[in-house]
């Protein structure tokens, strides 16, 4: 169970979560939309631990534990894993080295038998087939000069190998072809399981179509100002943030006054 | 001590002794040699060519041998280097980008790469036929010491062997005072298959000056390592000269790969004249030594001619290191490809500086040069300077440098998926250095350049276990 509570980050001195409440619980898959800008990227990064961005109140509770005072690697190896909105490019590392590298560490964690480059190459082989990535790309460097689907397509072959308990995926969707799209929805479906939580970023409710989520939440400006079912997505699709906006402006008085002391 | 006078005594008292002695012109040569260092003495920043590197200390450095292992053991364990390093180097996928599999190419040239290859070790300045092993040759190439060579075929030797107004002062110091080095010496489309190697053990003595002869003639192909491994700890001086005479369409790759202990000073030229489509490589592993000084220089003396010049330093604590490289497009069509990297630790210092000169003849030059220099702590310095001479109106020519840190969202990038931020740090480090060493063709070379680097890198074995 992740509980987001009263989250409040900055960078450079500017606020960008301000006051952000979000639980999720074991087994469920959350959608956060929300106009560009709002944050979204912003709790990614904060919940995979960028030290970039200051906390500056509000916490953090997964299962018990306090998730703002682990360091990223620390975080990834108890299970939590960010799909990055742009992967970033390391030349002169091998992906195949990049991977060994983040499964073993995982699993050295998990106290499991670090992979011998056998077993991990037929681990690896086979989930590149599953999200239809060329073997090639084993041996390219870490995202260097990938097209941006194939990045994507990296990042969920990276969140398949890993089997994160918490999984978030900042806009995963962006910049795939409708195959491409099918290939990576189902790769996160395959991974949906009772103990396995996921919080999805997008700005298409077509997504939805293929990953049916429990929740979808509305981030605008820093804070959750909206939750509902999947009707919601829908009703976003249709009618735009304005509608929202506009409702939030009306009772904002009310809303933060409470939030604060 | 190492003032100017020392080494006048030290020419007066040994010169009688040094090999070719007996030949006039080649006394002659150290003699207007040590006249000229003593004209000039140890160079300081207000040359123009050192302007980062002073030499000024060394009128007060006290030269030293101190303890050193058995040259048989030092030579022992850089074979067993590359021995360990190139096992495996058969695979399809080469390079940074093969890591996973590598280790399992079951079949990995079924006799050791060193066996084929040619050695030739020299152990305080001196030749050491017992620690040599130069292996079967062509008919036609002739691989032997310098002081053997002056004795049997001076005539030749004197073509090749420079002036005494070659270079800077260090030059003229090494051209007075050398005892040995390699003679190479290659026949018309010889081409040898296995690399070369030299591997230069001080010992005992606090300083030794060497010089490497290599005289390829029309379409020679051949690979040559230099070695400088440690030997005796202490301050001591090794000075090197090497100087490749690459004729016509000859092929010639120089690999230095130099390790001296941490105290010792080392200042080397290494120099090439291209005749027409001569094909000249140079890698330079600056990974040793207090301070290092290489000069490196290329000249397209003849049309259509290639240079690669590919570095890569590392220095930690309060090294230095310096390269100074000059590339001289005389002739049209050369193309010249310049590449260094350096990694700068504690408050070491790096200094490259990149002198490219196209003549008004060498029209349809294509040169490129770059420099990227990563600092690695807050009292690291880098310094990176372009000096371009173009006097062609047709030419091609690039140059860029960058002086920076690691990459932070490549950092957070690793940590992310579970990687500890030191392990992280030590991975970007080798992968950005490790790209130098994949211009290294010959695979059990590149190897070991990624044995030696990785010995450099803190953490270093951790990251080989993944490779
Ligand atoms: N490193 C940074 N420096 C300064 N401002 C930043 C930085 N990172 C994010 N911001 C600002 O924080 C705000 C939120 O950015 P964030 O990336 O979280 O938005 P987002 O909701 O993910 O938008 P998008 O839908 O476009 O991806 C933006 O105004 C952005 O400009
Ligand atoms: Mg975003």
């Amino acid at each position: 169970m992740l509980k987001i509570n009263n989250l409040h980050a900055a960078i450079d001195g500017k606020d960008i979560l301000k006051g952000l409440d979000l639980e999720v619980a074991d087994g469920e898959v959350h959608a956060i939309m929300g106009p560009n800008g709002s944050g979204k990227s912003t709790l990614a990064q904060v919940l995979a631990g960028r030290e970039t961005f200051t906390v500056t109140d509000g916490s953090v509770d997964w299962d018990g534990t306090d998730l703002l005072a682990l360091p990223a690697e620390e975080r990834a190896r108890a299970g939590l894993f960010l799909a990055f909105q742009y992967p970033v490019e390391i030349p002169g590392v091998s992906n195949a080295y990049f991977l060994k590298a983040a499964v073993n560490a995982v699993r050295r964690h998990r106290g499991l038998p670090e992979y011998d480059a056998m077993d991990f190459l037929a681990r690896v082989k086979a989930e590149m087939k599953a999200v239809g990535m060329k073997e090639e790309f084993l041996y390219r460097s870490v995202n260097e000069g990938f097209s941006g689907g194939e990045k994507k397509r990296n990042e969920v072959l990276q969140m398949a190998l890993l089997e994160p308990r918490l999984a978030v995926l900042d806009e995963t969707d962006s910049g795939l072809d409708i195959d491409a799209l099918k290939i990576v929805a189902e790769g996160v479906n395959r991974l949906r399981s009772p103990e396995r939580s996921m919080i999805v970023i997008t700005h298409y409710q077509r997504l939805l179509d293929y990953i049916v989520p429990d929740k979808v939440h509305v981030l605008s400006q820093g804070r959750i100002v909206r939750s509902g079912g999947r009707e919601l997505a829908l009703e976003l699709e249709e009618h735009g943030y304005g509608w929202i906006d506009a409702a939030q402006s009306g009772k904002a008085g009310g809303a933060s006054a409470g939030a604060r002391p | 001590m190492s003032a100017i006078d020392f080494w006048l005594g030290r020419h007066r008292d040994t010169a009688a002794r040094l090999p070719g002695a007996d030949l006039p012109w080649l006394v002659r040569l150290r003699e207007d040699a040590i006249d000229r260092f003593a004209d000039e003495g140890w160079p300081t920043t207000r040359r123009e060519n050192w302007r980062h590197t002073s030499l000024a200390f060394m009128g007060q450095q006290a030269l030293a041998a101190e303890a050193s292992d058995k040259p048989e053991a030092v030579l022992a364990r850089l074979r067993e280097r590359y021995r360990t390093a190139s096992r495996g180097q058969a695979g399809t996928h080469e390079g940074v980008a093969s890591v996973v599999g590598a280790g399992s190419t079951a079949n990995a040239a079924a006799s050791a790469p060193q066996d084929l290859d040619h050695w030739l070790v020299f152990v305080d300045g001196k030749f050491a036929p017992a620690l040599s092993a130069i292996g079967g040759l062509p008919g036609g190439a002739r691989i032997g010491s310098l002081a053997d060579a002056l004795k049997q075929s001076p005539e030749t030797v004197e073509a090749a062997f420079g002036s005494a107004l070659d270079g800077e002062a260090p030059q003229a110091l090494n051209a007075a005072l050398v005892t040995d080095g390699a003679w190479i010496r290659l026949g018309r489309g010889i081409a040898i298959e296995h690399p070369i190697h030299l591997v230069f053990i001080g010992a005992t003595v606090a300083d030794q000056h060497l010089r490497n002869l290599v005289v390829a003639e029309a379409g020679a192909q051949a690979t040559i390592v230099e070695h400088y491994p440690a030997g005796a700890a202490g301050s001591t001086l090794t000075t090197a000269v090497t100087r490749v005479l690459a004729a016509q369409d000859s092929h010639v790759t120089h690999l230095k790969l130099q390790q001296e202990a941490p105290e010792a000073i080392h200042l080397a030229t290494i120099e090439a004249e291209q005749a027409r489509g001569a094909v000249f490589a140079s890698h330079s592993l600056s990974f040793g030594a207090r301070l290092a000084r290489n000069d490196i220089r290329t000249r397209l003396a003849g049309e259509g001619a290639e240079a690669l010049l590919n570095g890569l330093y590392h220095a930690d604590g309060r090294r230095h290191v310096d390269h100074h490289t000059r590339i001289d497009h005389a002739r049209p069509q050369g193309t010249s490809r310049e590449f260094y990297r350096g990694l700068l630790d504690g408050s070491a210092r790096g200094v490259f500086t990149g002198r490219i000169l196209v003549a008004q003849d060498a029209q349809r030059t294509d040169a490129m040069q770059r420099c990227d220099n990563l600092l690695l702590s807050r009292l690291a310095e880098a310094d990176a300077r372009p000096e371009l001479e173009i006097y062609a109106d047709d030419v091609k020519c690039a140059h860029g440098a960058t002086i920076g840190q690691l990459d932070e969202d490549a950092l957070f990038y690793l940590r992310s998926r579970g990687v500890d931020a030191v392990h992280a740090r030590q991975l970007l480090t080798y992968a950005f250095a490790a790209e130098v060493l994949e211009r290294i063709a010959h695979a059990p070379l590149r190897a070991l350049g990624r044995a030696a680097l990785l010995e450099r890198l803190p953490e270093g074995a951790r990251l080989e276990e993944l490779l």
